[in-house]
């Protein structure tokens, strides 16, 4: 672990793929600065890759006041071992107080390695973040603007709140599309700090044969919210405002049999028997009049909202809220009320 | 050419049935009264390294970190083909984070001694943390790849697997020996042996031996002295270790492990505050369709923490 330094910068670890920029990354560099803003410090970004400095302006635009840039050729794909220790050494040598990582495979594979060898605290899949001073029960002793960690347990049947005091820095890794994903302030002015790690040839033993990437997919089983359309949204151009309110809340687009057949929206996006079976922790059906096929692929969903013009309807009957009315007037009134708590 | 494999199984409380019973007044999960499985990934794990002593033979040997009633995930490996089984608990363990729990495993991995392969499901259940894996491998020094979806063969000590990132896959090779962690769709385990369970049955630990035998004891006699039991638990250990039906059971001295970095005193991370969800769809609120009642949709979905 590194000493607390409560001076040091909230740092985001920056996906890259191909030379694109993880959305998660900068979805983290939004929450970061506003992290760094909080506790009075700067953020840092971590770019690794091969050619990649073309991203560091991105990376700015979204809020880092640093990117610490290290290019290899040798570090073209994604590989555990090299990229662990271009992590490692970083935040040996700069000390930042919290490093993010986004919670995707990638994520997933490379933030425990370092935690491990940094022998510092790791939380898995935060939901949420925030700065506060934590008392510590054992001790009374008070821990100044701590991070808090806040992450789902127990299969979503819990939320823990967890807290890291001394074996910094503080690092977790936060799932995709829980932050909102900032718009980008082309004016924003950083540092593009070029770093040089050793790297040996025994971080190469592990040979990648072939690679085989998809263009990303509708992620409906990852999601923490959906919003979907039934064959009430009556028109493909009604969709969008189901895309918008699911843009406003981070969350993805799904639709129900009829919506699919009738060609408002792609197959891909179906939910229920025939489609993909999800249990966000936020399901908002409009339009949808719940046939037993859709309800099968949603039901286990741990809030399911209900919008329809019809009060008879079978989705109001696995529904925990509802509103009877027409959500091209309903949808609207939510975006303006989730844009005002913002 | 034989390859050792270690497989590290947890035993978990079963989070996909979870139900109201489960939840206390305080809103924390009641652990007793969840129905205890085993780790279904970890299932996964355990299928793999079976698959590899099909094809190369070799050994596979099953460890588990837990309390005494963790024992029962081991029998179960018993059942479907493991060759060893490990149960390591102790009291001292207890409130481990991932970062404690990797460094006592990987003491009891080099306790072991040999190994080429060291698998573990991608994640347990309970945490779905998916970090002990990667953490055993840094401590150990091996390379990892993580979501493993085939085993697709051992060659000239270099092992391939392919790995499933949700939208693409990769071929690794990798030298050996290294650390895996298994999908649950790389393979679909095999069932218990017939003939194994009913050889392993009877298989115990030491600290279920003692609970059993003290309770059978005192049933006949409530004044029977601790030290008879105790001689008692001793010959019944050893004859089902002659058997090959004793159960290893380690402790943290038995793998040298340094005390600061196990348990609380070696987990960076804390659980500050715990807040259950409501979990069932018991109430119904409906919401008139105007501006007033979005907002308040909106309201209650924050305040019980829906939306973030």
């Amino acid at each position: 672990m590194i000493p607390v330094n409560r001076q040091g910068e909230v740092w985001v670890y920056a996906e890259q793929e191909d030379g694109a920029l993880h959305d998660v990354s900068l979805e983290l560099c939004g929450k970061a600065r506003q992290l760094a803003d909080q506790l009075g410090v700067r953020v840092g970004a971590m770019l690794a890759g091969h050619q990649v400095a073309g991203l560091a302006d991105r990376l700015i635009a979204q809020g880092a006041d640093k990117v610490y840039l290290v290019e290899d050729s040798r570090l073209a794909h994604y590989q555990t071992l090299p990229y662990a220790r271009v992590v490692c050494r970083l935040i040996e040598k700069y000390h930042p107080q919290i490093v993010l990582y986004g919670a995707t495979p990638l994520g997933r594979d490379l933030a425990p390695r370092v935690a491990s060898h940094l022998r510092a605290g790791m939380t898995a899949d935060c939901t949420d973040l925030q700065i506060d001073d934590v008392v510590e029960a054992r001790t009374q002793q008070l821990h100044p603007k701590l991070l808090l960690q806040v992450r789902p347990a127990f299969g979503g049947n819990i939320i823990a709140t967890i807290v890291n005091y001394d074996g910094w820095p503080q690092m977790a890794t936060v799932r995709e599309g829980v932050m909102p994903l900032l718009p980008p302030d082309p004016s924003r002015r950083g540092q593009v700090v070029r770093e040089h790690v050793e790297l040996d040839d025994t971080l190469f033993v592990v040979r990648l044969l072939e690679r085989h990437m998809e263009p990303r997919k509708v992620n409906l089983k990852g999601a923490r919210v959906i919003v979907a359309g039934g064959g009430g949204v009556g028109s493909k151009e009604n969709f969008r405002l189901i895309y918008e309110l699911a843009g406003v809340i981070g969350g993805a687009v799904g639709a129900s049999r009829a919506a699919v057949d009738s060609g408002f929206i792609g197959k891909e996006h179906q939910i229920g028997q025939t489609g993909t079976t999800v249990r966000p922790a936020l399901y908002i059906a409009c339009g949808i009049s719940g046939a037993i096929q859709h309800r099968a692929g949603m039901e286990e969903s741990a809030k399911i909202v209900a919008i329809n013009t019809d009060p008879e309807a079978p989705i109001f009957s696995i529904a925990h809220y509802g509103i009877v009315g027409d959500f091209k007037q309903v949808i609207p009134m939510m975006i303006k009320a989730l844009r005002q708590r913002q | 050419m034989p390859y050792d494999c270690i497989v590290c199984v947890k035993q978990v409380p079963d989070t996909a049935n979870i139900t109201t019973d489960a939840m206390k007044e305080d809103g924390t999960v009641n652990r007793a009264a969840l129905p205890a499985i085993f780790n279904p990934e970890d299932l996964n794990a355990l299928e793999t390294a079976l698959e590899i002593r099909d094809q190369c033979g070799g050994t596979v040997t099953a460890i588990s970190m837990g309390p005494p009633k963790a024992a029962e995930v081991l029998r179960e490996c018993l059942y479907r083909g493991a060759d060893r089984v490990i149960l390591l608990t102790d009291r001292r363990a207890a409130a481990s984070d991932t970062l404690a729990t990797s460094y006592i495993l990987s003491q009891a991995i080099r306790t072991i001694g040999r190994y080429d392969i060291v698998l573990c499901g991608r994640q347990a259940i309970d945490g779905d943390t998916a970090q002990v894996g990667p953490q055993i491998a840094e401590k150990l020094g091996l390379p990892q790849i993580t979501y493993l979806e085939a085993f697709l063969g051992i060659e000239n000590g270099r092992i391939r697997v392919r790995r499933n990132m949700g939208h693409g896959w990769e071929l690794f090779e990798s030298p050996l020996p290294v650390l895996l962690t298994v999908l649950g769709t790389a393979n679909q385990p095999r069932p218990r042996s017939a003939k194994r369970v009913m050889r392993f049955k009877r298989a115990r630990t030491v600290s279920e031996l003692a609970a059993e035998m003290a309770a059978q004891m005192k049933a006949q006699n409530p004044q029977v002295p601790d030290s008879q039991i105790e001689s008692a638990v001793q010959e019944r250990a050893e004859q089902l270790r002659q058997q090959g039906l004793l159960i290893e059971q380690w402790d943290l001295d038995r793998i040298g492990a340094d005390l600061s970095r196990c348990g609380a005193a070696g987990s960076p991370t804390k659980v500050w505050r715990v807040q259950g969800i409501v979990l069932t769809r018991k109430v119904y609120k409906q919401y008139p369709a105007t501006e007033e009642g979005v907002r308040e949709l909106i309201h209650e979905l924050v305040v019980d923490r829906t939306l973030g």
